[in-house]
């Protein structure tokens, strides 16, 4: 190898160092953060030199931190039910059944997909209103339908277009309903692209921010990202850093190993929605 | 698909499947219709009425004047009010669009460095594709936390690293200061999102053929040129759904701006003020105005964007 190809190398890799570094960084110096208290979070350190878990003892003995935690698995889990349920037979229908105005509803369901959500706040605070689920879970498991449902849809249609005709016709053949279709023969064979989306929803979900702090008023009934965002001390100056910093790893840990684990499917997800088609 | 037409309850098969269809499509489209399509509509009438937050049903029909509305005065002086002629409306406006253009760009460019790192082939690629899989997995409120406790002006590690490194003089308040605040929400918004990007791109970039390359260097053509003339044209549709995608998100942006930079006029985006005046100020209609505003902006820029890039959303030619 001569110079240039050694100096191209190390190029290369100081540059992928850089971007490793840049990425993981501000998470890691939020769990060193977290272990810090007293004097040892006023100062600045790169390496952990305490490790005292009296952050989480304060966050976790609170009064209502675990409670916004277990709501926010809540909406979130039920959330995905819902998309994942309306998903796959609507799915069913855009992409294995032909019918009149098919292509306008898929554009019409990647034009909601894009909305922004201000856009509705107005409505929906009067509809939730309206139905009596306002500062209730149902409020907002109600509202993220708008991002979550459009999102598996066109992916699920996507995912659904590509399996092989010859399934369904063998079905077809044998007599069973499109019901049956779709319990016993997609379902089995759908199961990667669920995951994906269920997941993908399920993220949507945790971390929502608006429509959680404009639905919710109480403190026992917001989301973990509003009661995050909330947490203060008596004054201005005294913002709870270590407390604030011990939450944000307890809600962000579980989405990390979520999305390590599952990294080549979230990304074959994210890249299905529009690139593949 | 199905032409074999056998018949049951008087129907064809396609009959019997397209009745299916319909009932399939129904709860979601009920669903939608519940959750998108009626708060638009309502939104935009309440837009167009004197509605309070303390009394949603007890609006009147007011017309265009949360938008525009004319008087004169005794004196002859004329005086226009509505949103139209507000400057804390133009300022979110204009808050918005630099951030937006910016953030954008940055995005791609970076996501296009890291596409093209992860598109080699080396040892540890795997763990690089996870790392920068980090940010796009923290929550939004979480990262603006983080950063912010970061970017603090007394304890802030970015302060004592530009020091020591002689970078700055002084400790900065990064995200309370006007002439940085700005900064401050972009660098945390294309942390965050420039993995986003560079995934999407990546999947672009794995669809060119490898042998595209191969032929490129027998050739001796240079790498540099090769990505020019070949790999960008490939990846360009690609890369026009991402970039979209992107700046819907960035023109809509909230959660980011509110908790990393509360109440900072320099940073103040069409959606932060917006729900400021539907509930903090109890200008429920004139929020509503700007709720439409946004909706309208973002609908004009999508059409121009497809027609004027000839963007393929569905990606099949509409089949």
């Amino acid at each position: 190898m001569n110079v240039q190809a050694v100096a191209g190398r190390i190029a290369f890799y100081a540059l992928v160092a850089v971007i490793v570094v840049f990425s993981i960084f501000p998470f890691y110096y939020a769990i060193v953060t977290s272990f810090a208290t007293g004097t040892g979070l006023f100062e600045v350190n790169y390496w952990p030199r305490q490790f005292n878990l009296a952050n989480y003892e304060t966050v976790l003995s609170g009064r209502t931190f675990p409670r916004n935690i277990f709501n926010s698995i809540f909406i979130a889990t039920m959330t995905v039910v819902f998309a994942l349920f309306l998903a796959v037979t609507a799915s069913y229908a855009l992409a294995r059944v032909r019918f009149r105005g098919r292509g306008l509803l898929l554009m019409t369901i990647l034009a909601v997909s894009m909305f922004p959500q201000i856009a509705v706040l107005a409505g929906l605070f009067e509809l939730i209103r309206f139905l009596g689920l306002f500062n209730t879970p149902w409020a907002l498991i109600l509202s993220y339908t708008i991002f979550t449902l459009p999102f598996t849809v066109w992916v699920l249609t996507t995912f659904m277009r590509d399996l092989p005709v010859e399934i369904e016709e063998a079905a077809i053949v044998d007599g069973a309903t499109p019901w049956v279709i779709i319990t016993r023969v997609f379902l089995p064979l759908l199961w990667p692209a669920l995951v994906t989306t269920g997941l993908l929803a399920f993220i949507g979900a945790w971390n929502e921010f608006l429509f959680a702090l404009t639905f919710t008023s109480s403190e026992t009934t917001r989301t973990t990202p509003v009661a995050i965002a909330m947490l203060s001390g008596a004054s201005q100056q005294e913002i709870p850093w270590g407390p604030i910093m011990a939450a944000s790893v307890i809600v962000t840990v579980p989405l990390v190993i979520l999305v390590l684990i599952f990294q080549r499917k979230i990304v074959a997800g994210l890249t299905a929605g529009g690139v593949k088609g | 698909m199905a032409d074999t037409s056998s018949t049951s309850g008087g129907l064809t098969l396609p009959q019997q499947r397209q009745r299916a269809a319909f009932w399939f499509l129904a709860p979601m489209l009920f669903a939608l219709f519940c959750v998108a399509a009626w708060p638009l509509g309502r939104t935009i009438w309440f837009s167009l009425t004197d509605t309070t937050l303390s009394n949603l049903y007890g609006g009147k029909f007011i017309g265009f004047d949360n938008y525009l509305s004319m008087r004169t005065l005794s004196s002859g002086k004329v005086i226009w009010r509505g949103t139209l002629v507000d400057p804390a409306w133009w300022n979110a406006v204009w808050n918005t669009v630099r951030f937006s253009v910016v953030s954008v760009t940055l995005e791609t460019l970076l996501g296009l460095i890291v596409a093209l790192v992860l598109n080699a082939e080396f040892k540890g690629r795997g763990l690089v594709r996870a790392a920068i899989l980090i940010p796009w997995a923290i929550p939004t409120i979480v990262s603006a936390k983080m950063w912010s406790w970061m970017l603090n002006d007394q304890y802030g590690i970015i302060n004592d690293m530009l020091l020591r490194l002689g970078v700055i003089d002084q400790k900065i308040a990064w995200t309370a200061n006007v002439d940085t605040a700005m900064a401050a929400v972009l660098l945390v918004d294309v942390w965050k999102t420039t993995p986003f990007m560079a995934l999407l791109i990546l999947a672009g970039l794995q669809m060119v053929p490898r042998d595209i390359y191969e032929a490129a260097r027998i050739d001796g053509v240079h790498p540099v040129r090769v990505f020019f003339k070949v790999t960008l044209p490939l990846i360009r549709p690609a890369l026009m759904v991402a970039v979209i995608f992107r700046m819907l998100d960035a023109l809509r942006i909230f959660d980011l701006v509110y908790v990393l930079t509360p109440n900072s006029a320099a940073t103040k985006t069409m959606s932060v003020i917006a729900r400021e005046n539907l509930i903090d100020f109890d200008k429920f209609a004139y929020g509503s105005a700007q709720s439409t505003l946004l909706f309208a902006i973002l609908s004009v820029f999508v059409a121009l964007y497809i027609w004027l890039g000839k963007v393929d959303l569905a990606g099949d030619g509409g089949k």
